[in-house]
């Protein structure tokens, strides 16, 4: 089992059927081939979960061969995932399928295109969260751009030109930096490689040096997350692109600007990263806080969850960049327990955001599929006409607002505990999110799902039907599932998150862990 | 009859581009089809004596009284010319019966102007040199001036000629300068006069030198600010000459520089790479800031040219064997790209019509998939996203800067890397985005359509298996002892 190359199985089942379905065209099921391919990705990405030693957290499945070898330049097309990757493997696999069978009715114009841009891109993000390899990993970053332009341009809303091109530049010009980083950094190494590993131990790098790669790194990854002020692309992107698109921006695309950050940025260049975590910390507080204020004041649903999302993807690079002000206090008491927290928060609320925002873009979806806006001012009183759909949508915004036994509170609870240890204040205003949470996101569903019945469209409303309860329910049992019980997902997370407490560690502080 | 054997496959071509013309003379216009089956031949035929006789080989040959020289690096250059001439002439095949240019003349012209290119590959003396690429360039005025009665046409080859001559007399008379210091034409020997002459680096009558030879070499290449025909010659050329204007002769300028500048003049390096340097980041910031404001194709992919000499120029003046290998890598990619991108405006004209703007892009995608995408793989292999070929082109471009310790270079490059990207991204809007004003199905023969597929899929399989290209330069250029 070991032997069978399923990571590379997983990178390339979903390209290549992407492909077959172009071939296959809109004529003859194109829709059946795409869902198919996206059903077996998720069942061989399974064995990953069950087979992987969370307990040593390591790298594993690891495959490795020779890609580039000439003009002096080596590279190798090394794979292999840890908890974390294999948590957001399973992330990706899981939502593919919840998209593909969203857009079934939804989608008519070019079925087969579609449906193959979402099956090579979830191959291409497969690619990222298993790249051990810095070169491979840029390509993989890199080439998931040109599905998700196409699927924001092609099938997206009136003003979608403006803002796919602006997502792609946005994206694009971040990433430039990282590429020359990365090969200033393969030239620092001693063999020439651009192997992670071998980039981790470069100890040669001048202060200078790791703090422009630092900052190529920040660009880069921030403009994904999106950290603030890097964010402008992101309220257009979301609301302009399909259904699908938004889903997979909300629930994929900014979770590879969080996984970067843990993969590349603190490992490649710690020293840095705990002189500049400050910042990155305020950052993270001012997106919370003023994205939650300005998702107050919006009158478009999808444009309400996107600066939700910016919010909540705080938490992610904030837990991230907590670790450097604990790490002090935690290497004291030894088994880490503070910087784990806050790991391990950013990585369940990673997860956690991926299903509550993939799950409101898709119900918002659904019903701007039946009344041909997102305009809250358009809804009103539908829950007496889609009781069903009201309530799921009543779950997904609680989950969004971080109550208590649905994901949401998980992943923001253990953030904000990490936080209080490492300063007062910093606690303070990231708990803020739990009232300014509140505040926009009930507000928004009094307007949508309660009061009078406004139009007579909205008096026309069908509920949900089979297939559309069936996509929200297992997304509600999958929130639920995480809020009640997490522990499969931190247990997974865990090991691996200690593996790399060790490398990002500053080299100045390891003596105090040898030492206790 | 042994001496000659060094330039077997150029004897080859001289003769049979003879036999092409007399038979033309005796077909009409039905018939012609028959020089074009001939010409393609001739080709064909000129790559298996190039491949059979001087390939794989682990070091330099001269001949012929040391003014010829094949090398492994001369054989690559001349199989990748020729190839692209072959996708070439199957375009022009289409364009010059849609546009009633049916002429034999085109393939003699072409023929000799690859004649000119193959000369230019593997002279190893200054006045072969510069005789081959007299040789292209003669022909590639008469090309671009073949729509005769059109009055762009007419200014674009005229601007060319005029333009084209200048450059030859600077190159000539740095020519002449070296010759007048060195007394020697042959490039080895020049090399080894400039090697022992002490204070070669502020010697100033080769300072002299250099400047004419970078000038008119750059005037060759395009390279601002010797740039300014670029643009109008490639708008007001008949797309077929302008897609074997911009693919092949890069190839063979490559060639010129790296005998020229890396082979005879490599001891003055620290001159001449300084001049070069200074061209290709003003080539790389024209090119890229001036090709946004441009609503014509062929002018935008003009600019785009521009910028793209600048980056294979930045390779070569790393001075090193990455640099060189990434610049080769760079320069057969680049006219691959090219002679793709306008095949593909070939293969969307029809009778009577011409794919001449932007908005003529319009709904590609909707009219045929399957095209579009082929298209939209060759402009991103143009921008340099990964996963296509053109990534891994700047790549290996980029690497040799950084190792070359230029980091600032490479910060400027990729940053106009990325307003490159919005003007590519913009065509690729217009095809994917935009609906179709019209949907005239697209009418083209199979054989220019199987070889654009082709090109399109390769900016896809060089994408994933890189090192194959890389690997041929590679080796080739270890052989060549560069």
């Amino acid at each position: 089992m070991m032997e069978w190359p399923i990571l590379s199985f997983l990178i390339w089942l979903p390209i290549m059927g992407g492909f077959g379905v172009l071939i296959v065209g809109d004529r003859y099921g194109a829709r059946q081939a795409a869902l198919l391919v996206a059903v077996l990705s998720f069942l061989i990405s399974l064995p990953l979960y069950f087979a992987y030693d969370a307990v040593a957290g390591t790298m594993q499945f690891t495959e490795t061969f020779k890609w580039i070898d000439s003009l002096g330049i080596h590279v190798n097309y090394d794979l292999g995932v840890d908890g974390i990757s294999i948590a957001l493997i399973l992330l990706n696999t899981f939502m593919t399928v919840l998209v593909l069978i969203s857009a079934w009715d939804s989608v008519k114009e070019r079925v087969a295109q579609y449906m193959a841009a979402f099956l090579i891109m979830e191959g291409l993000v497969n690619g990222v969260f298993m790249a051990l390899d810095a070169l491979l990993f840029y390509v993989f970053f890199e080439g998931m751009l040109i599905p998700l332009f196409l699927i924001l341009g092609v099938w997206g809303g009136p003003q979608r030109v403006h803002a796919t091109i602006k997502y792609f530049i946005y994206t694009f010009a971040g990433s430039v930096f990282l590429l020359v980083s990365l090969i200033y950094l393969y030239t620092q190494t001693s063999n020439g490689s651009f192997f992670l590993p071998d980039l981790y131990a470069l100890t040669n790098l001048t202060e200078h040096a790791q703090l422009l790669v630092f900052f190529s790194f920040l660009v880069a990854f921030g403009v994904k997350v999106p950290l603030w002020p890097l964010h402008t692309w992101l309220p257009e992107a979301y609301t302009q692109a399909p259904t699908g698109g938004s889903v997979m921006l909300a629930a994929i695309s900014v979770k590879v600007g969080g996984y970067a950050f843990y993969r590349l940025a603190l490992p490649i260049v710690p020293e840095a990263a705990h002189d500049w975590a400050l910042l990155v910390v305020i950052l993270s507080l001012v997106a919370i806080v003023y994205m939650s204020l300005v998702a107050l004041v919006q009158t478009n649903l999808k444009k309400l969850i996107a600066y939700s999302s910016v919010a909540h993807m705080g938490f992610v690079t904030l837990g991230l960049f907590l670790v450097f002000k604990l790490q002090g206090l935690a290497f004291a008491d030894a088994n880490l327990s503070g910087s784990v927290l806050a790991v391990q928060g950013a990585m369940v609320q990673m997860i956690s955001h991926g299903f509550v925002a993939g799950a409101l873009f898709l119900a918002v979806g659904m019903l701007a599929e039946r009344m041909h806006t997102t305009e809250m001012s358009a809804y009103s009183g539908i829950t007496s006409r889609m009781p069903v759909f009201a309530a799921f949508f009543t779950l997904f915004a609680m989950a969004n607002v971080g109550l208590p036994g649905t994901s949401g509170f998980v992943g923001e609870f253990f953030v904000i505990l990490a936080s209080a240890k490492a300063h007062f204040w910093v606690a303070l205003i990231a708990a803020s999110i739990l009232i300014l949470g509140a505040a926009y996101t009930l507000w928004a569903v009094k307007r949508v799902l309660f009061g009078e019945v406004a139009s007579s469209e909205v008096h026309k409303l069908k509920d949900i039907n089979q297939r559309e309860f069936c996509i929200l329910g297992v997304l509600a049992v999958a929130i639920l599932w995480l809020g009640w019980w997490p522990e499969p997902l931190t247990q997974l997370m865990e090991g691996s998150i200690r593996e790399w407490m060790m490398i990002v560690s500053p080299s100045d502080l390891m003596p105090v862990v040898k030492g206790s | 009859m042994a001496a000659f054997e060094i330039a077997r496959p150029e004897i080859f071509l001289l003769a049979a581009l003879c036999v092409v013309l007399l038979l033309d003379l005796f077909l009409g216009k039905e018939s012609r089809v028959v020089t074009y089956l001939a010409t393609q031949a001739s080709l064909l035929t000129t790559i298996l004596l190039v491949y059979s006789s001087f390939f794989n080989r682990s070091d330099k040959t001269v001949g012929l009284d040391g003014m010829y020289m094949v090398d492994e690096m001369a054989g690559v250059l001349k199989i990748a010319i020729l190839l692209i001439s072959i996708l070439a002439f199957t375009a022009a095949r289409k364009y010059l019966r849609d546009q009633d240019m049916w002429r034999g003349e085109f393939f003699v012209l072409g023929m000799t102007a690859i004649l000119g290119m193959l000369i230019m590959v593997s002279g190893y003396h200054l006045l072969v040199l510069y005789l081959g690429l007299e040789l292209l360039s003669l022909s590639m005025y008469a090309l671009v001036a073949m729509r005769r009665d059109d009055a762009q046409a007419t200014e674009a080859a005229m601007k060319y000629f005029v333009l084209g001559a200048v450059a030859s007399g600077f190159l000539l008379y740095g020519m002449s300068m070296l010759y007048g210091l060195s007394g020697t034409l042959e490039l080895n020997n020049l090399r080894e006069y400039f090697v022992s002459l002490p204070g070669v680096a502020t010697n100033l009558p080769l300072m002299f030198a250099l400047t004419f030879i970078v000038a008119g070499l750059a005037f060759k290449l395009g390279v601002v600010p010797f740039h300014m025909w670029l643009p109008d010659v490639y708008q007001g050329t008949p797309t077929a000459v302008t897609l074997f204007l911009s693919s092949a002769p890069k190839i063979a300028a490559f060639a010129l520089v790296i005998r020229l500048m890396v082979e005879a003049l490599e001891p003055a390096q620290g001159a001449w790479s300084q001049m070069f340097m200074l061209l290709a980041l003003l080539s790389i910031a024209l090119g890229n800031v001036l090709a946004l404001a441009q609503n014509n194709l062929k002018r935008l992919f003009a600019y785009s040219a521009i910028s793209h000499m600048g980056f294979m120029l930045m390779g070569i003046v790393m001075n090193t064997h990455t640099g060189y290998s990434a610049a080769m890598f760079y320069i057969l990619l680049y006219a691959l790209m090219s002679a793709g991108a306008f095949a593909m405006l070939i293969i969307l004209g029809r009778k009577g019509y011409e794919v001449v703007n932007v908005e003529d892009l319009k709904g590609l995608s909707a009219r045929s998939p399957w095209f579009g995408l082929m298209f939209l793989l060759i402009l991103f292999s143009m921008a340099g996203i990964p996963p296509t070929a053109g990534f891994y082109a700047k790549f290996a471009i980029i690497e040799s800067v950084v190792e070359a310790k230029f980091v600032w270079a490479a910060v400027f490059m990729v940053v106009m890397s990325v307003i490159g990207a919005f003007y590519y991204l913009r065509l690729i809007k217009v095809m994917y985005f935009d609906k179709p004003n019209e949907q005239p199905p697209i009418e083209a023969d199979m054989d220019i359509r199987v070889l654009v597929s082709a090109n399109g899929l390769l900016m896809i399989l060089l994408g994933i298996f890189p090192g194959i290209l890389m690997g041929i330069c590679d080796l080739a250029l270890v052989a060549s002892r560069l």
